[in-house]
This record gives structure tokens, sequence and C-alpha cells, in this order.
């Protein structure tokens, strides 16, 4: 269990996707201008790093190991994931219209996003179990959803701020990231 | 557009890394060291070169291309992942070390927007030749971009330049020498993460002012002509 809490803790702060792993750099500058679109895009993220983990575990553990042909894994993901934010769209739109709605935009979005596949793939290297592999790809898709709510809160502000010309956009962006990842790179130590 | 410009174009005016920022991840957690950020290099060379041929290929067969037409997009990403996972075996097999450093973002090429970006933009409706001086262009522009960054990175964070590390051979720079000169000792911050984004927003600010600087002498000399 506290193996499980540490796994948890190290996912969601000390090797933040974003800011330590540099996974999921395009929308993290390219959705958080705006609060809101930050967090719908964050909340989309959450949904299908959790359910594409899981669908390309088991399908790595239980077709593709079984039949020896693991090197097919990066063709067989993608078109997995890809298939599936298509899927996840229909559904919604179906199921959940409102949803959809605040979703939908970001949804397409999300299959050239490089953390869903990053993520996928860091659970085969780790070779994680299927719980550790659950705690894992939910508290690393949560951390991507904090910092992009920070990021986006900063960001808001940082548009009023004068800032000299060059650095206008996102060079200043970028140099915010930096302090923020030095921030997230200091509680290494509890881990 | 000549060939040379075809060529050109990628290396500086619309620069893969620093004009178009796209594929920004590989450019953060590639470039410790030169030698990871130009094996990258070499990995982002042979996928962009080829898929831009090989799609280019498919979509100038009339046939072929309204055939495709509306599945593009899946069909672009088989073409990438298949040439992803050769260049995946090829690292594992022949440089280990580098497998090992580049780690996840070797798979990570496929969703790389630049290859997927050209594919779609450039290749899909070019001829065969220019498609392939085009992806050669972009591609060394991009490795370019990630040399840069590894060469500020390297530099300040290690106080070395790795140029080779593999097959028993290391050819290595010692620059602490330099730094101590300047008064300066290896700052570990740089290899650090945070370095990371630290160097590519300086880096971006500066190309911002050179660029800005260039345009504005262009408009300058036609006014005055």
């Amino acid at each position: 269990m506290s193996s499980l809490i540490s796994l948890a803790f190290a996912a969601f702060i000390v090797q933040n996707i974003i800011l330590t792993q540099f996974l999921g750099i395009c929308p993290f500058l390219g959705v958080s201008r705006k609060r809101s679109a930050a967090v719908g895009m964050g909340i989309a993220v959450v949904f299908v790093i959790v359910l594409s983990s899981s669908i390309t575990w088991l399908l790595y553990h239980y077709v593709l190991a079984e039949l020896h042909i693991e090197y097919l894994r990066t063709i067989v993901f993608i078109l997995v994931i890809a298939s599936l934010v298509q899927m996840v769209e229909i559904f919604l739109k179906k199921i959940s219209p409102a949803l959809y709605k605040a979703l939908g935009i970001y949804l397409p979005l999300i299959t050239t996003n490089c953390a869903v596949l990053g993520v996928a793939i860091i659970n085969i290297n780790n070779g994680y179990n299927f719980l550790e592999m659950l705690v894992y790809s939910t508290f690393i898709s949560l951390g991507f959803l904090f910092v992009m709510v920070i990021f986006s809160m900063m960001r808001e502000k940082l548009d009023f701020a004068p800032v000299p010309k060059a650095f206008k956009g996102t060079p200043i962006a970028l140099i915010v990231a930096a302090i923020l990842a030095l921030i997230f790179t200091r509680f290494g130590g509890i881990v | 557009m000549t060939q040379r410009e075809n060529f050109v174009k990628g290396l500086f005016k619309e620069n893969p890394l620093f004009i178009s920022v796209l594929g920004m991840c590989p450019s953060l957690a590639t470039t410790k060291t030169l030698e990871n950020a130009i094996g990258m290099g070499i990995a982002v060379l042979f996928v962009l070169t080829l898929s831009n041929l090989i799609i280019s290929l498919l979509m100038s067969n009339k046939k072929i291309a309204e055939l495709v037409k509306p599945v593009r997009i899946p069909v672009y990403i088989v073409v990438i992942a298949t040439l992803v996972t050769i260049v995946e075996m090829l690292t594992h097999a022949f440089v280990p070390v580098l497998y090992q450093s580049l780690g996840v973002f070797i798979p990570l090429i496929v969703v790389n927007c630049i290859i997927l970006g050209r594919a779609e933009a450039f290749a899909s409706n070019h001829k065969p030749l220019d498609a392939v001086v085009d992806g050669v262009g972009m591609a060394l522009g991009y490795m370019g971009g990630l040399m840069l960054l590894a060469l500020v990175r390297e530099s300040l964070g290690y106080g070395s330049l790795t140029v080779l590390n593999q097959f028993g051979v290391t050819i290595k720079l010692n620059l602490v020498p330099v730094l101590n000169f300047l008064g300066i000792a290896p700052m570990e911050f740089f290899v650090q993460p945070a370095g990371a984004f630290l160097t590519f927003g300086f880096l971006l600010a500066a190309i911002v002012v050179f660029s800005n600087k260039k345009a504005e002498k262009a408009k300058k000399g036609s006014e005055a002509a």
C-alpha cells in the first residue's frame, strides 16, 4: 500500500509529466491561454490517458506478448489511441451532449498529444502490474491537469505584465515554466 | 521554387523548431548532451525523409490518392509508425547506449507534429523528389535546433561537449578550463528540466530579435530602392 502511495505522489509531483518528463508540451503552451480551456483539456486528457493506458496494457500483455510480436507495440498503440479518441467522441456526443460540448474540441487534439502514447509506453517499460499501472496513469494525468490549471492562471496574469518585446508570447511562457519546473523538481527528496 | 530554396527554407526561414515551434517535447528532453541531440536528429532525419518519400509516392498516383483521401491521416500514421519501429529496432541493435538515453522519445517520434505536418502540408501534394529535399532540409533544420540547445545546455551544465560516446570511442571536449577562465563553474541547473525550459525561452527570444532586425533591414532596403 505504501509503495502505491509513493508511486502516486511521485507521478503527481516529482515525475510530473509536463515539467520533468517533457510530455505534452504542445497543449501545455497552446491551450493554456485561458483557464476554462486548460481545465477542459486537462479533464479530457485524464479521461483518455486512464482509458487508453488500461486498454494498451491489456493488449500488450494478453495479445502481443502471447503472440511474441512485442515489436508491433508502437503501431498498435497509436492506432488504438487514435480509434479510442474517435470512439470516446462519438460516445460522448450520444450520451452526454453537455460534456461533449465542453470537451469536444479538445478530443481530436489529444490523438497527437505525446503524453497519451508516452504514458502507455512508460507503463510497459517500467513493468507495472495492472494496479500499479492504474495508479500511475491516474496520478500522472492528474498531474497534467494540475500543472495546466496553475500555468493557465499564471498566463492570464502574464498577459498584463510589462514584458520586453522579444519575450512576448512563448519565450516568457517558457521562462515561467522553468521556474515552475524548478519548484516541482525540488520535491525530489521526499520520494 | 528552386530545389535549393526548397532545401534551405527548412534550415532557417521555416525552421521547424524555432520558427514554427513544433516538436517541442523531444527538443527539451533529448538535449542534455550534444550526442543525444545528434542521435535524435538522425532518427528524425531518417523517418521524415522516408515518410515524405513514401507519402508523396502514394499520393502522386491518382487512383490510390482518391482511395486514400478520406482516411489519409490514419494512413500517414501507419506509414510513420512503421518507419519509427524500424528506427527503434536499429538503434536498439547498434547503438544500445543511445537507445537507453533517448528512451521513450524514440517511439514518440510517431506523434512528433513535424512529421505528420510535413506529410499533410507538403509531401501529399508535391513530387517525390521535392518531398525528399523538403524532408532532408526540415530534418536538418530540426537537428540544428536540437544541437544549438544541447550546445548551450551541455557546455554550461557539465562543462563538456560530447560528440560521440559509443562503440568504445569517446570524442569529448572539456570546457571546464574555459568556464574557469570566465570565473564560473559548471551549473547543474542547465541539465535539469528547469534549465531546458529556460534555455529554450532565451534562445527563442534571441531568434525573435534577430529575425525582427532582419525583416526591418529588408523593409528599409526595399524602401530605399
